[in-house]
């Protein structure tokens, strides 16, 4: 016969508040154990999905996701002539914020270096990638919207073609993908009255320059786009992304491209730990004193409970002791209810996660290494917490029956 | 003093002295206490409160280690003075039965479960265990009350199922305090009868410490305790009445 059970079943109500409570409190630990997980997963996974061997960026910046970076069009062209280099590829990478069917839209916006990429590698769940140089976009099903959905971006409406899953950027905001072209064109567009009032003050400009004054055929082309003009700077790129040869020396690679005067560069690897250390520490740190704290919690709760049973049922453990039962059995009562308290809470705990994590607005990621860190930690804390009801039980004189 | 009855010694005590304290704040509650019961008695033990019946009865239930004196269950010395003998929780799980004034059931068991423990304690599986469980509470004429817990039960009810788990393990010694106190006078005498009933057909030697003058006569001996000690009263000392 379970004592432990039998008791439990007497007393059901507490215990199964007692259960819910516990597990609530351990779902939040876990969670804030897969927040951190998310967190990471977030911010490295643009990075290992681009699969890039090097990111060459503006010099002594950290970009292009830790910081500002801006490096040249022409930069692809040079970066493709050194030797051991596969591919180089245009990156241009921002975060926008737009109202969409009244709510505000927040997209991360990544350009593709069309046509060599369409977005192929992209998880897509529907549609397809990527199909002409112009307003087509895939975006993330985070971001709410579906196949074949037309959105508005500036002057122009781009058709969404593709839905991918789990592309989030590193500040968890779902990803959206067109070509480099349009990314740009997204990125710097301006209300209509402000290029209208730029081309104003450029013709101003011109009737009082000499070189304007020689050359009218430039004065006309400086009614058209800033992005036409072939004599001002095309938009800049956020880096330009490498693939190396197989068997190439990556650090000769790097070391190069590094001595130019415009550009860094950094390994996958370092672009990991840019966003690691960077942006993922903090939250790291607090998350995990956040975990402590409420498993610290969860101990103490669980040993209140634990000692206020086991006083209620002092009179019964001083019966059993009477009637012969050995202290493995006392012990056992009680260190299986807290076990059984601290088990039940766990499953419950990850029951009920598995259900609301994916509601959260970040993303909660349930590692093996986490939950299995976690339910050690339960166990502990469970035996940990039966032990003031255990000494309190073991205690208990026999003889205290006829005194009652 | 020493009382001797026919039929094998189920308990004995000798010289049997507890003394709580030391110095000025000493105080003797029970002095050279000589018991003789044997199996198949069922004796009373009588006496005002603070008379060291409480404490007679936890030193020979091996709860309260006496000071000095000896403590035999069948032919066993099992305590002399404070030092056991043998292993006492085993002991008193094997060999004695206990039953109180007030309810003493384990509040979170059923009835069935109440007396199922103390044999499952003893070694014996749980199937076999819960079949004798439902034996004995039929023979003490609860056994429709098996699966009902503890405060579903009336005060004889709970007071058989607190017998039927005293017998569970076939005890040799049976110990009651006060088990009538909380009953009428008719399931008092029911009560009575029934230990009457259990140390005939179990052989145990029982004793009970009892107020209730009314139920004497189940009795096939009275003690009486006064001032930490035991007299026996001549008049109801006599044969065990079997029938």
């Amino acid at each position: 016969m379970n004592l432990a059970i039998k008791d439990i079943r007497a007393n059901l109500g507490r215990f199964t508040l007692t259960t819910l409570g516990i597990g609530m409190l351990l779902m939040i630990v876990m969670g804030m154990a897969g927040i951190y997980r998310g967190l990471v997963e977030d911010a490295t996974l643009l990075v290992e999905r681009i699969g890039a061997d090097l990111w060459v960026v503006q010099k002594d910046t950290r970009g292009p996701f830790a910081e500002v970076s801006r490096v040249p069009r022409n930069l692809v062209h040079r970066v493709t002539t050194v030797p051991g280099v596969a591919t180089a590829r245009e990156f241009v990478f921002h975060t926008i914020q737009r109202q969409h069917l009244g709510k505000p839209l927040r997209i991360s916006l990544l350009g593709l270096s069309w046509p060599q990429d369409k977005g192929e590698w992209l998880p897509l769940i529907a549609g397809r990638p990527i199909g002409q140089s112009r307003f087509e976009l895939v975006a993330d099903k985070s971001l709410g919207l579906t196949l074949g959905e037309e959105l508005k971006l500036g002057k122009d409406t781009y058709t969404v073609v593709g839905i991918t899953t789990g592309m989030l950027s590193t500040g968890g905001d779902g990803m959206a993908f067109t070509t480099v072209w349009d990314a740009q064109v997204i990125q710097f567009d301006a209300p209509s009255e402000a290029i209208r009032l730029e081309r104003a003050a450029r013709d101003q400009r011109g009737q009082t320059s000499e070189v304007f004054l020689r050359e009218p055929a430039l004065s006309e082309r400086m009614g058209l786009p800033a992005t036409e003009l072939a004599a001002v700077p095309v938009p800049a790129l956020s880096a330009v992304v490498v693939r190396l040869l197989p068997h190439a020396d990556s650090r000769q690679v790097e070391e190069l491209i590094a001595s130019w005067g415009d550009t860094s560069v950094f390994t996958r690897e370092g672009q990991n730990d840019l966003l690691l250390q960077g942006m993922v520490d903090k939250a790291r740190r607090q998350l995990g004193m956040f975990r402590a704290l409420l498993t610290l919690i969860a101990a103490i709760i669980m040993a209140l409970i634990i000692y206020t049973l086991t006083l209620d049922k002092l009179y019964s453990i001083a019966l059993l002791k009477l009637i012969g039962a050995p202290n493995r059995v006392i012990l056992g009562l009680i260190l299986q209810q807290a076990l059984l308290l601290g088990g039940l809470g766990y499953l419950l705990a990850y029951t009920l996660g598995l259900r609301l994590f994916p509601y959260f607005p970040r993303r909660v990621v349930l590692a093996n290494e986490d939950l299995i860190q976690l339910a050690i930690v339960v166990v502990v804390i469970s035996v940990v917490s039966s032990l003031l009801g255990i000494v309190k039980a073991l205690r208990v004189q026999p003889n205290s029956v006829l005194m009652g | 003093m020493a009382v001797e009855m026919a039929g094998e010694p189920a308990i004995e005590t000798r010289d049997l002295t507890k003394v709580y304290g030391s110095g000025n704040t000493e105080v003797v509650a029970m002095r050279d206490a000589n018991v003789l019961v044997r199996k198949g008695e069922v004796v009373a033990l009588l006496g005002p409160s603070g008379s060291g019946k409480s404490t007679f009865l936890t030193a020979v239930g091996l709860i309260n280690p006496p000071t000095s004196g000896q403590i035999l269950i069948g032919d066993q010395l099992v305590m002399d003075g404070p030092q056991a003998q043998v292993n006492l929780r085993t002991f008193r799980r094997t060999q004695i039965g206990y039953v109180f004034q007030k309810s003493n059931l384990i509040t979170f068991l059923n009835a069935r479960e109440n007396v199922q423990i103390a044999m499952e304690l003893d070694g014996m599986p749980s199937r076999d265990a819960r079949h004798r469980a439902l034996e004995l509470l039929g023979e003490l004429g609860v056994a429709d009350r098996a699966e009902h817990g503890v405060s579903m039960l009336s005060g004889g009810q709970q007071q058989r199922v607190a017998v039927a788990r005293a017998l569970a393990n076939s005890p040799s010694v049976l110990l009651a305090d006060e088990p009538t106190a909380a009953l009428d006078s008719r399931l008092g005498r029911q009560v009575m009868e029934l230990f009457r009933r259990v140390a005939r057909d179990h052989g145990a030697g029982v004793i009970v410490v009892t107020h209730d003058q009314r139920t004497l006569d189940v009795f096939d001996a009275v003690y009486e305790m006064e001032d930490g000690r035991i007299h026996a009263q001549p008049a109801d000392i006599g044969p065990p009445k079997n029938s």
